[in-house]
């Protein structure tokens, strides 16, 4: 009875042992990777003889193809590096605490709802093109008089609703903010928070424009008619949105004027953007101060502006590029509609209250 | 050759445990190191150890006839060449016995066949042979004092120090090892120094003994001598006499006895043996009570100008119809007391 | 200069450089940036203002955030201990097959990424899920459940560690005296088991008060902790005057609890018993708390089969497909949520893990050797548990903290590490650096110091004598710290957030990007991404629970 139980109990070590063995082994049992030659993966080999690297400080949602990001170092010489920092906001307050000793050459991202923080705190120096395509300047960040930010890409925030859903039921969608607290329309409502989604702010910012110092009314109401709201936008749409892809039940949802081009099946859309509750987001590129490569900087910065940056950011990030005339992909063109007269916030005023509407709304949203 | 300790002082957290202590143990030489428990002598051994930092004094190794003292004050426990016993033996619990034995061997890279040789002599020595490949969490106490003693002897240490080594045993097997421990040690013929709070454990395994009390040392030599000759009252009732007579008390025992007038006398509980009825010698006194043991009957006396004193019944037997408030003669053996 | 006072000398210079390295890691990488944020929200202007920091105490939200953790926090706790005891009795006084999996299997949900566990959790209650009836879906009740998924193991480990060494004949003294089994259990096991019941309490408590992830996954923006409240302060509001006073009283509230679990833990400590009593077949009278372990062993298998589950599904059909996804090149693929193959994220993960093991255990070893070293005085003494305490500190204080803090103290010469490789597995090191140090120190302090010193008198040098006393009792429980800090390192999110190089990304790093793109492909990666990452970190418990380590440690 002993003996196989004292074998088993000698054989476990070691097993063990052998297993912690072939781990070591597999993973090379390295400092941190040693992998230094893929380190630079965008750059492909493509040696940066003009002058090392640019380090591009994004937020979690920046994508473009990496034949897009290799065309760049190609045409200058730069190798690129890229860096998320959070979501637009988290990474616009990294910049702003790191001001003058930046985590890298240049930001992207940064947008009109969080822009005027930004520059407050002397986070960038001039760098806006000397020829800028023409339909850039309708989006340059007003009171920027220097020329430190770059409009990069612009889109609507807008409320969008199944209309299969409704059609199913027999009900009329909702049209307007107002629709929204309306009791026919309860539970139907999903939209990321303001406090940690870009979005989500740009949401908030639409219901100020249109109820003004009413605003923490109308949100107690869209609380109280059963709103649910996620921390990010993905979770909104994906999960929670009857159209996003997972099993959500929500018919309603606060997403993109662009969102409805990808919910196209059968030459339709299932979807549609309420194009009068949207305000419109535009996001920026600038160099950083204090950046070890301004120059690479500035050259990152025009190439955002190139045809082939433009032309990617439709099905990269759900945007539509700033540069006029860039061609669209076939299903935006047809289905995704953009509002004539979107909701603004004047920036001064933006950025004067924007922390204290951040924290009302909190409290307001939260128990 | 041997040890020699000059002026030790020891202390924990500024509360002093030894002082100025001094001991000489001359090579070969066992010294039991004797007092009650908080005395500072397991602090004193551990000192010598190197186990404990002192405060003052020196521990040296005297190397030999003309060739110095060897300074070990500073010398890490690992280099001082001593080995160390514990009161529980302290053997590695997941190594085998005879891995336990051989211990030191391999710290000194002897070769396996000599471990082996080694390991089984010393193991033979301490009765314990062919137990080599057991476990000791299987063994019994007295057996793994046994074990760490033949793990001590393996270091072949210049001196050996054993800190209480019998006292947590029970006191059949403390007494049978202790005569075991001495002929062991004769037998080895190493340097001992230990240390204990039983004098019956002291007086079977030492030659020299060394009386221990609040820190310091208060009397050393040879343990016959030591017996003899008790510093004083508090180490002479420590050294097992059964009670201590002093001033006027003691002069009409040491009278009785043929000895001179002194300050005080101690006695052994045999010191005083009852006489023979009629006997006219000796010291006279009343019974104030009595009880048979199977070796002897044990009494205590009443006697005129010494108050009560113990008394033993002869090897003849108590007289019959002993009783309590009897007229009885004790004669004194001057072997059996000691003038302080 | 006398024997004793060079002796001393050498003893303090001993514990200083031993001491030298992980103090040096730890100031470096924690306190320092940690120091540098908080210093940053108390004096904004280079003044320190108080009353700013009381108005930020004295409002409102600072009061219901307060609450909303002390209760959830406390909830979590007496549900997870309620659920946990029985589990660690049939675990570890029973015998049946299969016991060490199901010991492992407990285990997973500790080490689980909370990404992960926000995702399992979604997938089960959100509507259309398979328990959307219960309607839980965003309320408390699920933070609370996430809570109690994610300790239940610290309670079964602790507690079933002292239970195993329980001796058994008091309580068949008790019995024999003519007490019932219930007697029995409320006389004799109750108070024996009650210091490992509170010590685990106390432990599982500072896990819930200071959980992040499970509270902003599950509970979504409505609902805020103290940690959230701090991530929203720092990162989204900037406003560090408030975060700095919250961190403030965090910090103190975990430092009190870690006294008095230290005050509890001096009473009774688990590992220190070597009696371990034989298990035996269950009985006719062990039908409760077997009934509770099966209904704990399938609330913590729910959420990750929901996981699997979710992960095989491809347009409402079986397949692989987001498993073979893992391994494709990102960038010209139709995702391109991600710089490189998810299975390169593996590769980086496991190859950070190695780095964090062995950075982790050093220093968990150096701080454990530390703080069991015997003190000679009481001001030695207090100093040992003093660092004993400071090693405890990552645990209260959030990722977002320590992360703006890299950023800003670490980012300019002469410490310019912020882009150095090393950061990630130095800071996850920090994060395992307390459960190394809690499972290392019981056994270092239950080596018997005489045992050495007879090593010592027999000839042998401190390091022989290390190899022969403490190594023999010390090598399994440190393979077991090296496995729950490989785990750890496995799944940790919030540091390595703000830390890790988008080239290099760990596993839960681009889980938590693929959830943040659009795209049901990604979608399902994530899925099975969290799947494979589970799989791995089960596989790791699985080898500790082999060498049958008294894990988790005396808390």
């Amino acid at each position: 009875m002993m003996l196989p139980a004292r074998t088993r109990g000698a054989a476990r070590p070691l097993l063990a042992g052998v297993g912690a063995a072939v781990l070591l082994l597999t993973t090379s049992c390295s400092l941190a990777g040693g992998d230094d030659d893929e380190a630079t993966s965008s750059s492909d080999g493509a040696a940066g003889q003009a002058g090392g690297t640019v380090t591009l400080v994004t937020h979690d949602s920046f994508v473009l193809p990496k034949k897009v990001l290799r065309g760049f170092t190609e045409e200058t010489g730069y190798d690129l590096e890229q860096r998320p920092l959070g979501d637009a906001g988290a990474m616009t307050n990294q910049l702003v605490l790191a001001a003058g000793t930046p985590p890298g050459d240049v930001a992207f991202g940064v947008d009109n709802t969080f822009a005027s923080r930004a520059l407050e705190e002397d986070v960038f120096v001039p760098a806006l093109p000397d020829d800028l395509p023409a339909g850039v300047e309708d989006d340059l960040m007003p009171g920027d008089d220097e020329g430190l930010l770059t409009p990069v890409d612009d889109g609507n925030v807008c409320v969008n609703v199944d209309d299969t859903w409704f059609a199913e039921r027999d009900l009329e969608p909702p049209a307007s903010l107002d629709d929204l607290v309306d009791p026919a329309y309860a539970d139907l409502l999903a939209l990321p928070a303001a406090t940690t989604s870009s979005p989500g702010l740009a949401f908030l910012l639409a219901t100020i424009d249109e109820y003004g110092d009413d605003w923490p009314t109308y949100w107690e109401a869209l609380v109280d008619n059963g709103a649910e709201i996620t921390s990010g936008w993905e979770q909104a749409y994906q999960s929670r949105f009857t159209q996003g892809g997972g099993d959500g039940d929500r018919p309603v949802v606060v997403s993109y004027d662009s969102s409805p081009a990808f919910t196209v099946d059968g030459g339709e859309s299932a979807t549609s953007a309420l194009l009068d509750t949207c305000y419109q987001q535009v996001e920026y590129a600038g160099v950083l101060a204090g950046a070890e490569n301004p120059e690479g900087g500035a050259a990152l910065v025009e190439y955002l502006l190139s045809p082939e940056v433009q032309e990617a950011l439709p099905e990269s990030m759900y945007v539509f590029p700033v540069v006029e005339d860039t061609p669209l992909p076939a299903d935006w063109a047809r289905f995704a509609d953009r509002p004539t007269d979107p909701y603004a916030v004047d920036p001064a005023e933006i950025a004067a209250n924007r922390d204290t509407w951040l924290r009302e709304w909190a409290d307001v949203t939260s128990r | 050759m041997g040890l020699s300790v000059r002026d030790l002082s020891v202390s924990y957290d500024g509360v002093p445990a030894v002082r100025g202590a001094s001991l000489e143990v001359p090579g070969g030489s066992t010294l039991a190191v004797l007092g009650p428990s908080g005395c500072g002598k397991s602090t004193l051994l551990r000192a010598v150890a190197g186990l404990e930092p002192p405060d003052a004094g020196t521990i040296g190794w005297v190397a030999g006839e003309g060739r110095g003292v060897e300074d070990l004050t500073r010398v890490p426990t690992h280099r001082r060449g001593f080995a160390l016993m514990f009161q529980d033996g302290q053997l590695f619990p997941q190594m085998t016995v005879g891995r336990n034995v051989a211990y030191p061997l391999r710290l000194r890279r002897a070769p396996s066949a000599e471990r082996r040789r080694r390991t089984t002599e010393l193991l033979a020595l301490v009765g314990l042979g062919g137990y080599a490949d057991r476990l000791p969490t299987t063994l019994s106490g007295g057996e793994r004092q046994r074990v760490a003693l033949a793990r001590s002897l393996a270091a072949d240490p210049r001196l050996l120090l054993l800190d209480e080594p019998l006292s947590a045993l029970d006191a059949g097997l403390r007494e049978r090892l202790a005569t075991d421990l001495r002929d062991i040690l004769r037998a080895a013929g190493t340097t001992t120094v230990l240390v204990t709070h039983d004098h019956e454990e002291a007086y079977a395994v030492a030659d020299r003994l060394a009386v221990m009390r609040d820190g310091v040392v208060v009397q050393q030599g040879a343990t016959a001598e030591v017996w003899r000759h008790p510093h004083d009252a508090a180490t002479a009732l420590f050294l097992g006499y059964a009670r201590v007579l002093e001033g006027d008390a003691a002069t009409p025992v040491l009278a009785a006895a043929g000895l001179g007038p002194s300050s005080a006398v101690a006695l052994r509980r045999s010191a005083l043996v009852l006489a023979d009825r009629g006997s006219t010698a000796g010291l006279r006194g009343r019974v104030v009570s009595w009880r048979a043991t199977p070796d002897q009957v044990r009494l205590v006396l009443d006697v005129p100008g010494a108050g009560e004193v113990d008394a033993v019944a002869g090897a003849s037997g108590p007289p019959a119809g002993l009783a309590v408030g009897d007229e009885v003669r004790v004669t004194v053996d001057a072997d059996r007391l000691a003038v302080v | 200069m006398t024997a004793a006072t060079s002796t001393t000398t050498r003893r303090l210079a001993t514990t200083a450089a031993l001491a030298a390295l992980p103090l040096a890691v730890l100031g470096l990488f924690f306190l320092l940036p940690v120091a540098g944020m908080v210093d940053r929200g108390l004096r904004p202007d280079g003044v320190l203002d108080p009353g700013a920091v009381l108005e930020v105490l004295t409002r409102p939200r600072t009061g219901r955030v307060v609450w909303f953790t002390l209760w959830t926090a406390t909830l979590g706790t007496v549900v997870a201990v309620v659920l946990g005891l029985p589990a660690a009795y049939v675990l570890h006084r029973l015998r049946f097959p299969g016991r060490g999996l199901v010991r492992a299997l407990l285990l997973v949900p500790f080490v689980l990424p909370t990404v992960v566990v926000g995702v399992a959790f979604d997938l089960l209650l959100r509507d259309g899920g398979p328990l959307a009836g219960l309607g839980l879906a965003g309320t408390p009740a699920a933070i609370v459940a996430g809570l109690v998924f994610f300790n239940v193991a610290v309670v079964v480990r602790s507690v079933g560690a002292t239970w195993e060494g329980l001796d058994r004949r008091p309580a068949e003294a008790a019995a024999a005296l003519g007490a019932g089994p219930w007697q029995v259990w409320w006389t004799v096991t109750v108070p024996a088991l009650r210091p490992a019941v509170v010590s685990a309490a106390s432990v599982v408590f500072l896990f819930c008060a200071t959980a992040f992830g499970v509270v902003l996954v599950i509970g979504g923006v409505r609902y805020a902790s103290v940690e959230t409240e701090i991530y929203l302060l720092t990162a989204n509001l900037l406003d560090l005057q408030a975060a700095a006073a919250l961190s403030l009283v965090q910090l103190l509230a975990v430092v009190a609890l870690l006294l008095v679990s230290a005050r509890l833990r001096t009473t009774a400590d688990p590992t220190r018993s070597r009696v371990v009593a034989a298990p035996r077949r269950p009985a006719r009278g062990d039908l409760v708390p077997v009934v509770v372990t099966a209904l704990v062993l399938l609330a913590v298998a729910a959420p990750i089969a929901a996981l699997v589950v979710g992960s095989l599904r491809v347009d409402g059909a079986w397949s692989l497909a987001s498993y073979r996804a893992l391994g494709a090149d990102p960038g010209d693929a139709g995702g391109q949520a991600l710089l490189v193959p998810v299975t390169d994220a593996l590769l980086n993960s496991l190859r950070t893990a190695v780095d964090a093991t062995w950075m982790s255990v050093l220093l968990g070893l150096l701080v454990a050797a530390v703080v069991t070293r015997r003190s000679r005085s009481r001001a030695e003494r207090r100093v040992r548990s003093l660092l004993d305490g400071l090693f405890m500190l990552p645990l209260g204080v959030s990722a977002v903290t320590l992360g703006f803090g890299f950023l800003v103290t670490l980012g300019r010469p002469p410490l310019e590490l912020r882009d150095n490789p090393l950061l990630v597995p130095v800071a996850q090191a920090l994060v395992a650096l307390p459960l190394v140090v809690r499972t290392l120190v019981p056994v270092l302090a239950s080596v018997d110091e005489r045992l050495r010193q007879a090593a010592a008198s027999l000839g042998a040098s401190p390091a022989r004598a290390l190899l022969a006393v403490d190594l023999p009792v010390l090598w399994k429980p440190l393979v077991g710290a090296a496995g729950f800090a490989f785990a750890v390192s496995l799944g940790e999110f919030g540091a390595t957030s703000f830390l890790a190089r988008p080239d290099h990304p760990t596993v839960p790093v681009v889980i938590f990007r693929l959830l943040g793109n659009p795209g049901e492909l990604n979608y399902g990666m994530a899925l099975a991404a969290s799947v494979v990452l589970a799989a791995t970190t089960a596989g790791v418990m699985l080898a500790v629970e082999r060498l049958r380590v008294p894990s988790l440690g005396a808390w």
